[in-house]
């Protein structure tokens, strides 16, 4: 039995894993990220399942990454580039298509084809969604203050959060309306929402999808309003709410990291689980594998979901049995799936005309908020959807290293699969079931996209659960709703990234600011430890 | 009443009927004068081409001049301030020239054919200033600007597009190398060169073929991300590289209404490209080894890398007393490396010796208000981005 010791073990080689780890090593800690897959990567990953087809197997598209974090890991030394979106689509079942492009005033022009009148909303709108951005940008970086604490610290913190709301300069003049409209904004449905501006079913649609992704709310359900938020805040170069594809596939994202980290001396053990974190009077001094290893360390960091973390590698009885509840009631719901396919060549879209750089990001075919509702009811009752909402894309249609020139990769991402499906749960047979229905969903929009297909991989949120390590598959480890975000993230009284053990650390998206990938809470996370071993952060995040 | 307008605007290149074609939002600017692109679809994406794909300029405004005659290997070398009496046959190297005052009146590139054959490409026309500088050697200087066609075939995908278009063994040409082919029918000279500090090719041909060159090309990179690329992004491209262009990053000494404006080449970071030991006399010798002894250079032209996202375009660099040490010639936020770099031209010991506690004073438009940000800089190597793949030999391939 091997007896190692480090300054910190990071469990979980994922992006936020990879983030902490290599903000904690830049700073010269010693530093060793335990991975039970033998691969690295979590759920931005790039594998070949398929000979000469590389897939982004979990996490496909890229914009809430913080560019901060980029420019501080140096992210694209170690080959990391991102690629602009350069438009998205909705078709429809009469042979049009309603789209968005990289261009603005395109997109007005588009919108307008649909209604005159959501194309001047879609100004009003995007200034509005635009201005939420601009609140919540400065509190991702942040350590949430704990309310209820009067350390200085907390209170400087709640100072500085509410400043945000309300300093009128900062942001160009918050008045009372602005400050009722985010408090509605956080709290409203994504419906109720697009109903105060648009009029057409078909943009309401396509602007309601990134409300609903990843989520186990309907976009009738209070809160989803945020979800759309949480999807809108990232950014591609400065131009807010854009995406892009990572060259290479999401996997080139913890690829890079995982260069920072070895170029400033740390290390990732891929093939080592870790099924105990080892505790001693109330600290956590190191961690077990499941192959017989242990290794210690001053400094536990778990990238693991909070529920993973606390329910299956610790020992319930070193823990305070409130928290214990809390995080067995933490929301944490599976409703997503994933195709990816490796196709033979470029499928034809007839809805979108030849040359549309529409085309060329993410398309959908859920043409009303009832169609997306209904998708939601069917999940409730534990079936996948039978008129799902998908996000598609073809990566490969902007990436040259995905698939050879001519072949094509596709993502399909599908809302909404349940993680405990009715009728005696997911087995073999029901998975490539479901993998049929979508492929023959597709099919309705596309003629030759059946026959293009080489291989597919499903994915439903059993396989995200078993893994990558997303209980239940929620790829947000964690409902966005707002009895769990910021303050209360992961649970009340430990949204500072410490936890009841001592020396024992949360980086996953289960704490502040939430999922996508984004790497915010593993470099909030890291600034904590370092905070707490005094030592001085640098960079462009901090 | 379309008359025969017997007045000449602005030239079209021999790509127009294409370049037009492409462009989707009808945005020109005037090169050396003729009309061309600054932005077909949108800079970002064609930025984007050029990291990620092929990305294709028409680079015909670029001033090119052929130089022929027995003395044509003694007379460039005695025009440029780098020693090229060993360069090699078909290679291309990149120079500097000054006047007799040591002051640089540009950059370019020399493409050497053989002894007796060589062509400068440039941004700034130097037709008048060849032939008077040729005056004693057995050399002819024609401008062929008009005559040449050229393309930049830029881009990680560029080996594998210009292979499909039917430039056989590419891969294996060494960067600043070149090579004739026949394509098509028709001659084409490929250089392994270009302003994007990438993997990248330029294209040189007969007019007359460049319609069928382009369409060739376009076809060929269809699979490999291929784009038309406009000007505004070659200026990201080129700031990432570190490249300097002239009239920007520093005056041409012979534009230069101001005496102190002119720059020697240690001031603009190209002492590396004077070579004081070279055994033949050549132009401004005699003022860059004094300058180079009594070391009074006053300037320096740098890298820096700024805190923030916001662009420091045409902001003055400031000590941290607030004194003005100098000023940003070009700036960016770099989509690929997400940094906030510029190119700043100071005054020494700054830059030289003192890197730290720099300043950048940066006026960012709000909504018709300026938000002033003092950001601090850090002096870094000008070369931000060179990836590797870039001198790869051979060149990666797509396939």
């Amino acid at each position: 039995m091997a007896k190692n010791t480090h300054d910190v073990i990071v469990i979980g080689a994922g992006h936020n894993g990879l983030t902490a780890a290599s903000y904690m090593a830049k700073a010269g800690l010693d530093v060793v990220v335990l991975e039970k897959n033998e691969w690295i990567g979590g759920a931005a990953v790039s594998r070949e399942l398929y000979p000469g087809w590389k897939y982004s197997n979990c996490s496909y598209v890229c914009s809430l990454l913080r560019p901060e974090i980029m420019r501080d890991l140096e992210l694209y030394k170690y080959g990391l580039q991102i690629i602009p979106y350069e438009g998205s689509v909705t078709m429809m079942r009469n042979g049009d298509y309603y789209a968005h492009y990289h261009d603005h005033d395109m997109t007005i022009n588009s919108i307008r084809r649909h209604s005159h009148k959501d194309a001047e909303a879609y100004e009003r709108y995007s200034r509005d969604v635009l201005r939420q951005c601009k609140i919540i940008k400065p509190l991702l970086k942040m350590t949430p203050p704990d309310l209820t604490s009067f350390k200085p610290k907390d209170l400087f913190g709640a100072l500085e959060f509410a400043k945000h709301f309300a300093a009128k300069d900062e942001l160009g003049g918050l008045g009372e309306k602005e400050i009722y409209d985010t408090i509605r904004f956080y709290t409203m449905s994504i419906r109720d929402y697009l109903d105060e501006y648009f009029e057409s079913d078909i943009t309401k649609a396509h602007l309601a999808g990134s409300a609903i992704i990843g989520t186990a709310l309907g976009p009738c359900s209070p809160g989803s309003a945020y979800v759309l938020l949480h999807h809108y805040m990232g950014e591609v170069d400065g131009s807010v709410g854009a995406w892009g594809y990572s060259r290479g596939g999401m996997g080139s994202i913890t690829k890079a990291m995982t260069g920072c980290l070895n170029a400033h001396g740390g290390e990732v053990k891929p093939d080592n689980e870790v099924v105990n974190v080892i505790t001693k009077n109330g600290r956590a001094i190191g961690v077990a594998t499941k192959k017989g290893d242990e290794y210690y360390a001053k400094k536990i960091v778990s990238n693991l979901d909070v529920k993973r973390t606390f329910l299956k590698i610790t020992e319930e009885s070193s823990l305070p049995g409130e928290f214990v509840e809390r995080v067995k009631n933490f929301k944490i719901r599976g409703s997503s799936g994933k195709l990816n396919i490796a196709l033979d060549g470029l499928p034809e879209f007839p809805c979108i005309p030849e040359g549309d750089p529409g085309g060329g990001g993410d398309m959908h075919f859920t043409e009303t908020i009832e169609e997306m509702e209904g998708a939601y009811d069917d999940w409730k009752r534990g079936e996948w959807s039978r008129n799902p909402y998908v996000d598609m894309c073809i990566p490969s249609k902007s990436d040259p290293t995905m698939a050879a020139p001519g072949k094509h990769y596709m993502s399909v991402f599908i809302q909404y699969v349940p993680f405990n499906l009715a009728n005696g749960g997911w087995n073999e047979e029901r998975k490539q079931e479901f993998g049929r229905h979508i492929v023959n969903c597709i099919a309705e929009f596309s003629p030759n996209f059946r026959d293009l297909i080489n291989h597919y991989e499903v994915r439903t949120p059993l396989e995200l659960d078993n893994e990558v390590g997303l209980t239940e598959g929620n790829i947000f480890q964690g409902e966005l709703t707002m009895d769990q975000l910021m303050f209360n993230r992961p649970v009340p009284g430990y949204a500072q990234y410490r936890t009841p053990l001592k020396n024992m650390y949360m980086c996953s998206s289960s704490t502040h600011p939430g999922g996508g990938v984004m790497g915010a809470p593993g470099a909030n996370a890291a600034r904590e430890v370092l905070i707490d071993m005094n030592i001085a952060q640098t960079g462009n995040y901090y | 009443m379309n008359r025969d307008l017997r007045f000449t605007a602005l030239k079209k290149t021999p790509f127009h009927s294409r370049t037009s074609l492409a462009s989707r939002t009808n945005k020109y600017y005037n090169w050396n004068g003729f009309t061309v692109p600054t932005e077909y679809s949108t800079t970002e994406l064609e930025y984007t081409a050029a990291r990620n794909g092929t990305s294709v300029m028409d680079l015909t405004p670029m001033c090119k001049y052929m130089i022929n005659g027995s003395d044509a290997n003694r007379f460039v070398d005695y025009l440029v301030t780098r020693d090229l009496s060993q360069m090699e046959d078909n290679t291309v190297a990149y120079i500097i020239w000054c006047n007799e005052d040591g002051k640089v009146m540009d950059d370019g590139t020399i493409f050497k054919f053989s002894n007796t054959k060589f062509m400068l490409c440039c941004a700034v026309k130097i037709y008048n200033w060849l032939h008077d500088s040729a005056e004693g050697f057995d050399v002819s200087c024609e401008d062929a600007t008009d005559t040449t066609a050229a393309l930049a075939i830029q881009g990680p995908t560029s080996c594998s597009t210009l292979k499909n278009y039917g430039a056989d063994d590419l891969e294996l040409l060494k960067p600043f190398g070149m090579k004739q082919y026949n394509i098509n029918g028709y001659d084409v000279l490929i250089s392994r060169t270009g302003f994007t500090g990438d993997l990248g090719y330029e294209l040189w041909t007969d007019p007359a073929n460049a319609e069928n060159m382009w369409d060739s090309i376009m076809e060929a990179g269809k699979e490999l991300k291929i784009r038309p690329f406009g000007m505004h992004a070659l200026e990201m491209t080129r700031i990432e590289a570190g490249f300097i262009q002239t009239n920007t990053d520093f005056m041409a000494a012979e534009d230069s209404l101001r005496p102190v404006r002119m720059r020697s080449p240690y001031e603009i970071g190209m002492g590396w490209l004077v070579h004081l030991n070279k055994e033949s006399y050549f132009v401004g010798k005699r003022a860059l080894k004094k300058e180079k002894e009594t070391g009074n250079s006053e300037r320096c032209l740098v890298g820096l890398d700024i805190d923030g996202d916001k662009p420091a375009v045409g902001s003055v660099i400031y000590n941290e007393k607030k004194e003005d040490i100098g000023i940003v010639t070009a700036a960016m936020w770099s989509p690929t490396m997400k940094r906030n770099v510029a190119l700043a031209s100071l005054k020494r010991p700054y830059g030289i010796k003192i890197k730290e506690n720099i300043f950048a004073e940066i006026y960012h438009p709000e909504e018709l208000e300026y938000k002033k940000i003092w950001a601090k800089c850090k002096v870094v190597k000008r070369q931000f981005f060179s990836p590797e793949r870039r001198n790869k030999v051979p060149a990666d391939l797509y396939e």
